[in-house]
């Protein structure tokens, strides 16, 4: 685990390939260049780099104008500021007139840690899920991280990603291909389905699916990296499949993956839902392991979740 | 400015004020106000200094205009129409279910609007990224802003004001429509901007001040502006809301006003009278204003 990159080296790297192949990539930062990872990036490609200054509602709106003029700009900050500060600059002047700009939130939910409760968003993933048209995913590690930005470097249309900054994880295997608005199926399952999205909760994920298949039950796990546009077949697959779910997610379960889960169940296939997520918290500080599991995000709060369900089910 | 040029940009502005007031009057509700105090700077913008081609509005290198007080969308409809952007027969069709011409300016909708905008503050910014984006591709255009006196009150106006001056975006040339109005009131009273040139100064702009109703006083500011080299430039307009339509002309209460199409219709036949006097007048004493 030690020698695989930080997320955020793969956004910068990931970008910089781009931008040797593509003259309109640009990139975008608030006073958290070095946050997000892209002083490479600035130093590769001076004039395509900017850095607003602590000024997130501006730097939006400059990214707007940049995209008027053709260009692709990645523009980010921590995920409160590129959601709550941005949010009518980024719904008017670029997704309301149908530009181009790839939003970035960086450390999302617990991972802001000792920045806490000013620092830590559960709810922009939720604002974002709001704006008509625009796609909203969350990669879980640096593979599917460096496929689904360059998918979103190729759609036309507003992006908003949820960025792990620091540390990296290999999920996926290599060869896997990403599409945004398709999730992938990590361990095929028949009791229940856990879908997850995200760094921090994939691999718990995983590991609750190991816990649970040694009393006995089987269950899937979807990367449902992308939560808009959701993947209704996938779900309604294995809504057939399994009939009962639990979504994971380092968000508010409201209006981020537990309800476009929940929502596609309703409308195309009803089964039983779980949802593993903040339950209408607000942030604090403290180390991830115990925002973890103050929270209850972790394996162990999966497992018993999936436990209830399925006693439902009988 | 020779005469003539002066007397085709007043032709040309009153014509393009008569259909604005047309075309709210027709729908019977509109922002008349904050439109019409901006014909002037419209007109000369567009019949002197802009490098467009309204057969090509998306031409790569044209100069471009962010109206950032969007909700002055019917002046610049008149305007793009009388330049031949689109028909103007379109401008009957202003907030109409399905109209290429809503309210609030929309790069979407209406061929010749660069910038959506409306919710106020924003354009200034988009201006910002469209001049790194030229200043990337080295193209030199410029790129004008036209923002509301009330609209500064918004802060995103000064984080952008302060980028501008910080990327020495000499290609951005900014007015301020300062009718001295907002809809609650007098902008002294509702939120006072004080010493406005002081502000644009200590942003680090080139700041001019100039009667926003006189193309002599526009063209002199705007051609000085466009020689300037590391700063991008303010002209802050001294207007009148509602300017040249009667029954509007610096009340208060014209912001979003209702008025019928027989009070347009009049509004208009006075101004028709008023270019005949003038031709009458002009024919008697060559010269005027420089």
């Amino acid at each position: 685990m030690s020698n695989i990159q930080d997320m955020r080296a793969t956004y910068n790297d990931t970008l910089i390939e781009l931008a040797a192949a593509d003259e309109r990539i640009v990139v975008l930062e608030a006073d958290l260049m070095k946050a997000s990872g892209t002083v490479p990036f600035r130093d590769k490609y001076p004039d395509r780099s900017f850095d607003m200054g602590v000024a997130e509602a501006n730097m939006a709106g400059v990214a707007a104008g940049l995209s008027s003029v053709g260009k692709i700009p990645f523009a980010a900050s921590f995920t409160p500021f590129a959601s709550r500060k941005t949010y009518d600059q980024f719904f008017i002047s670029a997704n309301y007139a149908r530009l181009n700009v790839k939003l970035v939130g960086t450390d999302p939910g617990v991972t802001a840690a000792f920045n806490g409760g000013t620092h830590m968003s559960f709810e922009d993933g939720g604002l974002m899920r709001n704006i008509p048209k625009l796609t909203v995913f969350e990669p879980c590690d640096n593979i599917s991280l460096a496929a689904l930005i360059r998918k979103s470097a190729a759609h036309e249309g507003c992006t908003y990603m949820r960025l792990h900054r620091k540390g990296g994880q290999i999920i996926h295997e290599k060869n896997t291909e990403f599409e945004l608005g398709k999730g992938i199926v990590l361990k095929d399952g028949s009791d229940i389905t856990l879908i997850a999205i995200g760094f921090v909760m994939v691999p718990e994920a995983l590991k609750a699916a190991e816990e649970l298949e040694k009393e006995g039950i089987s269950a899937a796990v979807i990367d449902m990296h992308t939560v808009k546009p959701v993947d209704r077949e996938l779900i309604v697959k294995y809504a057939r499949k399994t009939g009962a779910f639990v979504t994971c997610e380092n968000h508010q379960v409201v209006n981020f993956l537990g309800s476009a889960v929940a929502e596609v169940l309703a409308e195309e296939y009803p089964a039983l839902l779980g949802r593993i997520g903040i339950q209408d918290e607000f942030g604090q500080v403290g180390t991830l392991e115990f925002l973890k599991k103050d929270y209850g995000l972790t394996a162990e709060d999966i497992a018993a979740e999936a436990r209830e369900v399925l006693k439902k089910k009988k | 400015m020779d005469d003539q040029t002066l007397r085709e940009l007043k032709d040309t502005a009153r014509r393009i004020r008569i259909l604005t007031i047309d075309q709210i009057g027709y729908l019977g509700v509109g922002h008349i106000g904050g439109a019409l105090s901006i014909i002037e700077v419209l007109t000369i913008l567009y019949y002197r200094h802009m490098h467009i081609d309204p057969k090509n509005p998306g031409m790569k290198d044209r100069d471009q205009l962010v109206l950032s007080k969007g909700h002055a969308g019917p002046a610049l409809y008149s305007v793009l129409a009388h330049r031949g952007y689109f028909p103007e027969e379109w401008l009957h069709t202003l907030n109409i279910g399905g109209t290429r011409l809503p309210s609030h300016a929309d790069m979407v909708r209406t061929p010749g609007i660069d910038m959506t905008a409306g919710s106020l503050g924003q354009g200034l910014s988009t201006a910002v990224g469209k001049a790194l984006g030229h200043r990337v591709d080295g193209i030199n255009s410029k790129v004008f802003v036209i923002i509301g006196d009330g609209e500064s009150n918004e802060g995103q106006v000064w984080e952008a004001a302060m980028s501008a001056s910080h990327f020495k975006l000499n290609n951005i040339i900014a007015f301020t429509d300062y009718n001295k109005m907002q809809i609650d009131g007098y902008t002294q009273d509702i939120m006072d901007l004080d010493d406005l040139n002081a502000k644009w100064v200590g942003f680090g702009w080139n700041v001019l001040r100039v009667d926003g109703h006189s193309f002599p006083a526009l063209d002199r500011a705007i051609t000085k502006a466009k020689r300037e080299t590391c700063r991008p430039s303010m002209i802050i307009m001294d207007t009148i809301k509602g300017k040249g339509a009667f029954f509007a002309e610096g009340k208060l209460s014209n912001h979003n006003m209702p008025f019928d199409y027989d009070t347009a219709k009049e509004a208009i036949a006075r101004l028709e009278r008023e270019a005949e006097r003038e031709k009458a007048a002009a024919e008697k004493t060559p010269g005027g204003e420089k």
